[in-house]
């Protein structure tokens, strides 16, 4: 129990939707969404297919805590080749959606082939059909979640689509759901998008049972009472990841226009001070609440109302309700990274990126790009239709956003990602990007360990692949690095593959997540059994994307971070030490020197 | 005080249980015309099919309720009122006095206008004997013709079926089910859905008379062999000897506004009385429980000389059918000049019809959904201004939860 | 004193703990859509609010109820079916002007909420102290129960 043991395979080309039994045995061996989507995407898909073509697969996968009552068991993931990392993509959602799957009776949807015209999945517990979707495309996301209920007349369907920026191609597009949940980076919702499918409309009433309810109930119980008053449960509860951005300005790792810098002088103006304090403008501040997803009871999500006098929303009523407000990794993008010190301007590109699917962090840091290929003259007025590009350009922001939400002018070469423009204009030095996927927002300067998560990453840089946090915070030398972020990678592998949220185990440890699992499904589960889970799961994703043609040339960091010294904070003068910490780690990992698992590795961990 | 309360259904049952509670000391008469302790008609179809013993129709399950209330329960029918004098005659020749007298007496299956209603094998289904015999009858297999297709037939039809009976309905000429409750959609639907789930609906068909076997014929000729001849083709009240009294009857004894007949004394309550209509503001039957049992409350407390005005009850069913459920509220024909939220979704047989005067909701016809039903009434009874939720339910009719808990919370 | 649910909407998140606790109480399934307790989003006000039966006076259900199914725990005021004596007839549904009395196709009975006897799982359940079982007298749902006794002429509804 705890996984339903089904499966919806739908073929988009066909438009058919078959039901099929789960592969137990795999389910041992992967645990569920991020692992065991992978390991079928790995079986059923050449890694070497286009993943923008018809070829590619895309899976919607559960956990098997998805759907149960342990604290923020509600996450899903998309799984696929991502189109902008031509590399395998594990993209993790909140909200609800992946929860109500669950309670259909599914564990997984694996999309195949492309539908001719667009169409949409309805799914009512054991009922799977396509549908004509016509007349939602072109349409974004805040439209289609409410159109769709209406047609259906049923206000309980749980909805994960793509908007515009999928369709159009938006190579970092993501799959929303809940209005503003996204299954966010590695472009999921451009491979999507290249399907035709608009999007999933879920309701679920099978509901999802566990192996021993009663002692799972204790279980969860004792998670409980040791996450909830916890004071990192607080501090997201009360400020979201937004609390990082005075932490990470401090530490000096803090990406500032396109890493030139590590430390924003604008910080006061896009920090949770700003975001609580009430504004002159119209006696509110800009947050209002927080929420949270299925089962959480940390609700770090923040609810925004965004100021109505701000020049961004002018005619625009629509953008003046509350909606999802920013957190950390978009705030950097548009603020720091962009150099723009307006909140409320980094709200409504927050907004937009909802709205039409973007992924934040890549829309962010493409503009960081285009604003430094602007100010040094690689492109001009001529190529973005007018528009002034400079550093700290509020205005710029915005108008970018609108432009590539809707693929407008110079917004196509936006939706590019930073890799891909700065190719185009000559200056691929410029894009902050691992494997093609845009920085998050931390300097790798400034937290060694966390430049190794980003240059190992499987889906490209990315910071929710390990956990380097209070080691970088504690170290800022690049030794025994290799160590932390090994171990951490296998274990947030297993995390993501169980179906509930990274940010619990910023309290747990693998061992209260275990003994709820445990308790919730078969096959005794303890934190070694998923720590070699987790690590199973690392090397298939390895093997995956060296089939696809990536090396260990791949396993990079922007010449910036490698070159540049930090400007200022206290790894003032460093650089990013990869090459002390990569071989350490391939070591470590049971690779040759050219980050290839050996042989002992894969029959060690039964692959 | 002598209370003199006739009839043993909810409206009865549920007036004497008030007046007791109101008047610890009164001297409370409850007269049933039924063998048996009393019992609701509306259990029934359960009884019949198989899901309750016979006792689970009864209204309160210990022996001794009504002794033990000081309620003085008889089995006997009333044959005559004297209003003059305060007085009631019963069939077993008892006489009784009462200072004030609640007729809740209910009605009684019309007679079909076809001969042969009394052939060996035909039955209607209104009293727990009618069910008695009927479930002796009914073993799995057999063939029924039920005859009408109004509410209560289609509620004894849940129940045959579930019995494993093959089914005929005879619907009727208007050729509809249901269509006192029912709008031609929502109508449509669940003749659909009986069809699909194996009952033959005949519809445009009138039935000309009942012959041996039994055996319907119908007016052009067909004749429909069966082990059992059911008729539910529509009920009237049991006022005759009110009116004879003196009693002011048209579609049913006509009531006041706190209950009160024509004649100083004498109430009416439940299926028999013509009372005050929520929607429309008239005076008509509604034949319900939920309304026999607000009839019998109010009344009562009148009759304790408590003066408490009826706010009108609001029609309101609720149906299965095969397990396709349907409800209907208030006024689901709609008013001149009002919108309808409506959403239709036939393949899956799910209907949602929102009527509403300016921006108030006032009546519904729904198929195919169960959750949270009772806050549509909420939402008319309370006359609730819906504001900007109107245009909320307008574009998707199914949210008038949300739209309840809005206004509410 | 009796005690009663009180539900603070202001503190809710809308994680649905609460409905994963009733659910798996009355029904040792996770499974929102058996929950007695349901919460509402409100998504543009950034407001989600938790709502089920208030155990109002009036108790609508309990006397539409034809069988006698529905009775008052003395223990908690709680109105309360009875599986063994429900015959399913729906007739409770309609009458409670809340819509808090649900149908359960898979039993064939209805539910609602009985305040698990005096120790509600969704109160325990809830991070936020949004349920909470407190003395009768200071709930907010007193604004409901008057609600519910009122017969005319509601409020004007806001957004
Ligand atoms: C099969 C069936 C299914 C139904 N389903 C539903 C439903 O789902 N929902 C719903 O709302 N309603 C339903 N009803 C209707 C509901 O049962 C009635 O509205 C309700 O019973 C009316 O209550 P009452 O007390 O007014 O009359 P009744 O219940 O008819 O009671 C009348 C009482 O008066 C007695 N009586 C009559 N004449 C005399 C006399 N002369 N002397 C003494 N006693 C007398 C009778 O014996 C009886 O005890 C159904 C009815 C039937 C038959
Ligand atoms: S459904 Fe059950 S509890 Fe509700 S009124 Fe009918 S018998 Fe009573």
């Amino acid at each position: 129990m705890s996984w339903q043991g089904k499966i919806l395979r739908v073929d988009l080309t066909k438009g058919t939707c078959t039901a099929e039994p789960l592969n137990m045995e795999w389910a041992q061996r992967y645990l569920g969404q991020r692992g065991l989507g992978s390991k079928y995407l790995a079986e059923e898909v050449s890694p070497k297919v286009d993943p923008l073509s018809p070829d590619n697969k895309m899976i919607f996968a559960t956990g098997p805590l998805t759907g149960t009552a342990v604290s923020t068991g509600g996450r899903w993931s998309v799984v696929t080749k991502g189109a902008l990392t031509n590399a395998i993509a594990d993209s993790n959602s909140g909200g609800y959606f992946g929860a109500e799957l669950k309670m259909a009776g599914w564990d997984m949807i694996i999309f195949e082939g492309k539908a001719p015209r667009p169409v949409y999945l309805h799914i009512e517990d054991d009922r799977a059909e396509l549908l004509a979707a016509d007349y939602l495309w072109g349409r974004t996301v805040w439209e289609v979640e409410p159109a769709i209920r209406e047609k259906h007349g049923d206000p309980m369907l749980k909805i994960a689509s793509i908007g515009r920026a999928g369709e159009s191609g938006v190579m970092y597009a993501c799959v929303m759901n809940d209005m503003d949940r996204a299954a966010g980076r590695s472009g999921v919702g451009a491979v999507m998008g290249s399907k035709n499918l608009k999007a999933v409309a879920v309701r679920g009433t099978q509901g999802v049972r566990v192996r021993d309810p009663k002692g799972f109930m204790q279980a969860v119980a004792t998670a409980r009472a040791k996450l909830d008053p916890s004071p990192v449960r607080k501090s997201f509860t009360r400020h979201g990841t937004m609390a990082m951005m005075d932490t990470a300005n401090r530490h000096g790792t803090l990406p500032t226009r396109n890493c030139r810098e590590v430390q924003f002088d604008g910080v006061d103006k896009v920090n949770v001070a700003t975001m609580t304090r009430v504004r002159l403008s119209d006696g509110k501040a800009n947050l209002i609440g927080n929420k949270g997803c299925f089962a959480c009871s940390i609700a770090c999500g923040r609810v925004s109302k965004i100021d109505p006098s701000h020049f961004s929303v002018q005619g625009k009523p629509k953008y003046l309700g509350a909606q999802g407000g920013l957190e950390y990794e978009a705030a950097f993008a548009f603020g720091p990274m962009a150099g723009v010190a307006d909140l409320e301007a980094l709200t409504y590109a927050n907004y937009l990126c909802n709205e039409d699917g973007m992924d934040p962090i890549s829309f962010g840091t493409t503009v960081a790009a285009a604003m430094e290929l602007y100010e040094t003259g690689a492109i001009t007025g001529k190529e973005t239709s007018g528009l002034a590009l400079p550093f700290g350009s509020a205005e710029a922001l915005v108008a970018l956003a609108e432009l590539t939400a809707r693929g407008e002018g110079f917004g196509k070469d936006i939706g590019l990602g930073a890799k891909r423009l700065c190719e185009k204009y000559g200056h691929p030095e410029f894009a902050m990007v691992v494997k093609g996927q845009e920085f998050p927002g931390y300097d790798p300067r400034s937290m060694q360990g966390m430049g190794l998560a980003y240059a190992t990453s499987n889906r490209g840089a990315c910071h929710m692949r390990a956990k380097p946090w209070s080691d970088d915070f504690a170290r800022i030398t690049p030794d025994n690095k290799a160590n932390v972020v090994k171990a951490s990678q296998d274990e947030v592998a297993a995390i993501d593959s169980s179906g509930i949220c990274f940010f619990a185990t910023n309290v747990w440890t693998l061992d209260d997540l275990a003994s709820q699992l445990d308790a919730a499904c078969e096959g005794g589960w303890t934190a070694e059994k998923m720590r070699e889970v987790g690590e199973r799961v690392w090397t298939l994703e390895r093997t995956f994307n060296l089939k696809a043609g990536l090396t260990k040339a791949d396993d990079t960091l922007p010449e910036r971070c490698l070159k540049d010294a930090a400007k200022s904070g206290p790894a003032k003068g460093m650089v990013a030490e990869l090459g002390k910490m990569l071989p350490e780690y391939y070591t470590l990992r049971g690779w040759t020197a050219d980050g290839v698992p050996t042989n002992e590795t894969l029959q060690r961990l039964a692959l | 005080m002598k209370h003199v309360i006739v009839g043993g259904g909810p409206a009865g049952v549920t007036a004497a249980e008030t007046l007791r509670k109101v008047e610890p000391t009164a001297d409370i008469t409850l007269i049933g015309g039924e063998a048996g302790p009393p019992y609701c008609r509306m259990a029934i179809p359960y009884y019949l099919a198989g899901n309750i013993a016979e006792q689970g129709t009864y209204f309160r399950h210990e022996g001794d309720h009504y002794a033990r209330l000081g309620i003085r329960y008889l089995n006997d029918r009333v044959e005559a009122i004297s209003a003059t004098d305060g007085r009631i005659r019963l069939a077993g020749g008892v006489d009784l006095a009462y200072d004030r007298l609640l007729l809740a007496t209910g009605s009684r299956p019309a007679m079909l206008p076809a001969p042969g209603l009394d052939t060996p094998g035909v039955y209607s289904c209104w009293t727990l004997d009618d069910a008695r015999q009927i479930a002796a009858r009914a073993t799995a297999g057999a063939e029924v013709v039920l005859i009408g297709a109004g509410f209560v037939a289609c509620i004894i039809m849940q129940a045959l079926a579930h019995r494993g009976m093959k089914l005929t309905v005879v619907a009727g000429s208007s050729g509809r089910m249901v269509r006192s409750m029912m709008d031609e959609t929502a109508g449509d639907l669940i003749m659909r859905w009986c069809r699909e789930h194996g009952v033959s609906v005949l519809t445009g068909q009138r039935v000309a008379a009942i012959e041996d076997g039994p055996t319907v014929v119908l007016a052009d000729g067909q004749a429909l062999k069966a082990n059992l001849v059911v008729v539910a083709s529509g009920v009237r009240p049991n006022s005759e000897f009110a009116a004879a009294a003196g009693v002011t009857v048209e579609e049913g004894i006509v009531v006041d506004g706190y209950l009160k007949t024509s004649v100083e004394g004498i109430f009416a309550a439940g299926d028999v009385a013509q009372g005050l209509d929520f929607s429309t503001r008239t005076r008509s039957v509604h034949a319900i429980q939920p309304t026999a049992t607000e009839h019998g409350r109010v009344a009562a407390l009148n009759m304790a000389g408590r003066s408490v005005a009826y706010r009108g009850s609001l029609g309101m069913n609720v149906l299965d059918s095969l397990g396709l459920i349907s409800s209907s509220f208030g006024q689901w024909q709609g008013v001149a000049g009002g919108e309808a939220a409506i959403h239709l979704d036939a393949a899956r047989y799910r209907y949602m019809d929102l009527k509403f005067d300016g921006d108030r909701l006032i009546g519904v016809n729904s198929v195919g959904r169960t959750e949270n039903l009772g806050a549509l009434r909420g939402l008319i009874q309370k006359r609730v201004r819906l504001g900007a939720w109107k245009d909320r339910l307008m574009a998707n009719p199914y949210r008038f939860m949300e739209a309840l808990v809005a206004v509410t919370a | 004193m009796l005690k009663s649910l009180h539900i603070d909407p202001d503190k809710c998140t809308s994680c649905l703990l609460c409905e994963l606790a009733c659910s798996f109480e009355n029904e040792e399934v996770f499974n929102p859509a058996k929950s007695r307790i349901k919460v509402f989003t409100f998504h543009d006000q950034g407001r989600y609010v938790p709502y089920t039966c208030t155990q109002c006076a009036e108790a609508w259900c309990m006397s539409a109820c034809p069988v006698d199914a529905i009775s008052v725990d003395r223990a908690t005021g709680a109105k309360v079916v009875s599986d063994d004596l429900c015959v399913g007839c729906k007739v409770c549904t309609i009458a409670c002007p809340f819509g808090t009395v649900n149908y359960n196709h898979d039993t064939g009975k209805v539910i609602k909420c009985d305040l698990c006897g005096g120790e509600p799982a969704c109160a325990a359940m809830c991070p936020t102290g949004a349920i909470t079982y407190v003395d009768a007298d200071w709930t907010g749902y007193d604004k409901m129960r008057r609600w519910a006794g009122k017969t005319d002429a509601g409020p004007q509804a806001h957004a």
